[in-house]
């Protein structure tokens, strides 16, 4: 893992400066997350990697996970996919379920540190154990479009927290109770983001049996419908009538998830008729992600939804030119011409994938802008900044803070 | 070169951070806009007129704000999305003033463009009011003379370069921007003051406008 220290290269001393001053002012506060696993999934990725840096930094940091049988999982997995706006049949029994395994965790988890920060609906429930301390919670996916009765349902326990975190504007919701803008980041020490020797990166193309010969434009995702890998090789179909390239898409599928299956089914069908579409079923292989990215030309993220869609910095970080739906918060990421290119359609991201194919300065300048702006924005030091200052706001309700 | 003056009071580097707070309140045509412009806090007009500067510092030139931006990528309104850019910010020594030349600007071309009030933003890009909430924190840094001065200007944080010229001037409400008020004040220097405070630093990317202070400053001391 990581030292703090590590980072200056990447960001400047004074950034590292500045994270010790904040954490200076945060001696003698003890904070608690809350999630509901230690491994797997986007949150848990974060937290394993912040919470070292935080206690580094001089904050004293503890990480708890709610317990749950398999019963409640499916039930928070349906409020999941029911805040994303899929349709789903929730049952008054499925509220039950969850509040009854939220009343043992109410009883078996200790609460009591100065700050408790809650992630996303699984452990939401706790609240009711709030007393004098300070409680946060956090959101990390995408409710901007809500199944109204869930989002009800999880709006009783929202309002009694002290404030509450978004990764985009858009999922914000009038709410009595402050809410902050706090956008995910990656790491740019990890597997998935250093930087890697030419030799690696070819032995991994190799592995893969693809060659260099051709353009390489990529999707790196799971194989799920929200992806949309089918619309990538219809785009990719559409640009290879005039420009000869080659298509990866690569991504795993939960093993729980047999939808999963039935949609990379679906893809290798729609594939099998073009020999430079190179499907790869990877298993959870950062460094080969790493690899795959830095060897491609062009990245795509054509999701149809996405909670935040953190490959898109990823690819930026690795200066690449990136062509993403304009969905959840990659708008956030790219600023449409300066930092890549956004479209809302298969012919939209044809079109930008010919423009980038065909126009490799265009290309090049639009990465480059892109990593700058993912160093200036999207990186973990501004992550273990904002939450920092958040953890901050708690004591201080004013616009401008003086903490001399 | 000159003997450097010894400052009466020091100059003590302060940083800024932000975090954004939201405020579920959004716009979806030029009318819903106009009204929130002019209802939400000053903060919330101080994070969409200054955002830009900060998280896309490296592109220049850019939309100085973000009303201008939304007004001519997703309503179209090209014409009024040059009129929200040609506002001179720096023109403007407090929130207030801006707010109101912001909401005039939008009144006044509604007025000539009364269709204008019917063009919505698609689901999903509505424009969405944020509030900056600043956290101001004394660095270790503190210097006596334009020597020292000038090196730590070299090594501080882009942060503390923007709230000495932006933030302290417009949000703070100081007669003009830190670095002029010191150098004029404790130093005596009127001239280099007026020579930092004298051009207009919303032109320029935050590293730019690190190096031309340094570049005049240097000039200075070299005599």
């Amino acid at each position: 893992m990581a030292r703090i220290e590590e980072y200056i290269p990447l960001v400047g001393q004074a950034v590292i400066d500045d994270l010790r001053l904040l954490g200076e002012r945060l001696k003698g506060k003890v904070i608690q997350h809350i999630n509901s696993t230690p491994v797997g999934g986007g949150v848990a990725e974060i937290l394993n990697r912040m919470i070292p840096l935080l206690r580094e930094l001089g904050v004293d940091t503890k990480w708890d996970v709610i317990k749950g049988g398999e019963q409640f999982f499916d039930v928070t997995k349906k409020f999941h996919n029911a805040l994303h706006g899929r349709a789903e049949e929730i049952t008054q029994r499925d509220f039950e379920i969850f509040l009854e395994t939220s009343q043992q965790n109410i009883e078996s988890v200790d609460t009591c540190e100065d700050i408790v920060f809650i992630h996303d609906p699984q452990p939401i429930a706790l609240i009711k154990k709030k007393s004098s301390n300070k409680w946060l919670w956090r959101c990390h996916i995408d409710v901007s479009n809500p199944n109204e009765r869930v989002w009800g349902f999880l709006r009783d326990f929202i309002v009694q927290y002290d404030s509450a975190v978004f990764s985009a504007p858009v999922f914000s919701r009038k709410l009595p109770i402050r809410q902050f803008l706090i956008p995910p980041s990656i790491d740019p020490l990890s597997d998935k983001n250093k930087e890697l020797p030419q030799e690696t990166i070819n032995s991994v193309l190799r592995k893969y049996d693809i060659k260099k010969d051709k353009p390489i434009v990529i999707q790196i995702s799971r194989f799920d419908r929200l992806k949309d890998p089918i619309g990538v090789i219809e785009a990719y179909l559409q640009v290879k009538k005039y420009i000869n390239c080659q298509l990866v898409l690569a991504g795993g599928t939960a093993e729980d998830d047999p939808e999963g299956f039935k949609v990379l089914g679906e893809v290798k069908e729609r594939a099998k008729s073009d020999p430079d579409i190179h499907i790869l079923l990877l298993p959870q292989n950062d460094l080969e992600v790493n690899a795959l990215q830095r060897a491609s030309d062009i990245i795509v993220q054509k999701s149809l939804k996405e909670g935040f869609g953190l490959t898109v910095a990823e690819a930026l970080w690795k200066a690449k030119p990136v062509v993403a739906s304009n969905v959840g918060g990659i708008p956030l990421q790219i600023k449409h011409k300066y930092s890549g290119l956004l479209c809302h359609s298969v012919e939209g991201a044809s079109f930008a994938i010919k423009q980038f194919l065909s126009s490799p300065e265009y290309a090049k300048k639009l990465g480059e802008n892109g990593r700058e702006h993912i160093k200036n924005n999207f990186l973990i030091t501004r992550h273990l900044r904002d939450y920092m200052l958040l953890f901050l706001s708690l004591y201080h309700p004013e616009d401008i803070v003086h903490l001399c | 070169m000159p003997e450097l003056i010894k400052a009466k009071e020091p100059f003590k580097f302060c940083t800024r951070l932000h975090l954004s707070e939201l405020t579920g309140l959004r716009a979806t045509n030029l009318g819903q806009l106009l009204a929130l412009i002019k209802e939400v806090s000053g903060s919330c007009i101080y994070h969409h007129t200054h955002r830009f500067l900060q998280q896309h510092q490296f592109l220049s030139p850019e939309p100085p704000n973000d009303f201008a931006y939304w007004v001519t990528d997703t309503l179209g309104e090209d014409e009024l999305g040059e009129r929200l850019v040609s506002i001179d910010t720096i023109q403007y020594s407090t929130i207030r003033d801006l707010r109101e030349e912001i909401a005039l600007t939008i009144e006044n071309y509604l007025n000539d463009n009364p269709l204008a009030k019917l063009k919505f933003a698609k689901s999903g890009e509505e424009f969405h009011f944020i509030k900056s909430v600043s956290f101001i924190l004394p660095t270790n840094y503190i210097v006596y003379d334009l020597k020292e001065f000038v090196e730590i200007l070299k090594k501080i944080t882009i942060d503390s370069i923007y709230f000495h010229i932006f933030e302290a001037r417009l949000r703070l409400e100081k007669p003009t921007n830190d670095f002029s008020f010191w150098i004029e004040n404790s130093l005596g220097d009127k001239e280099l003051a007026h020579k930092i405070s004298g051009f207009d630093p919303y032109t320029l990317t935050l590293e730019d406008l690190r190096n031309k202070i340094i570049q005049i400053v240097e000039r200075r001391i070299a005599g």
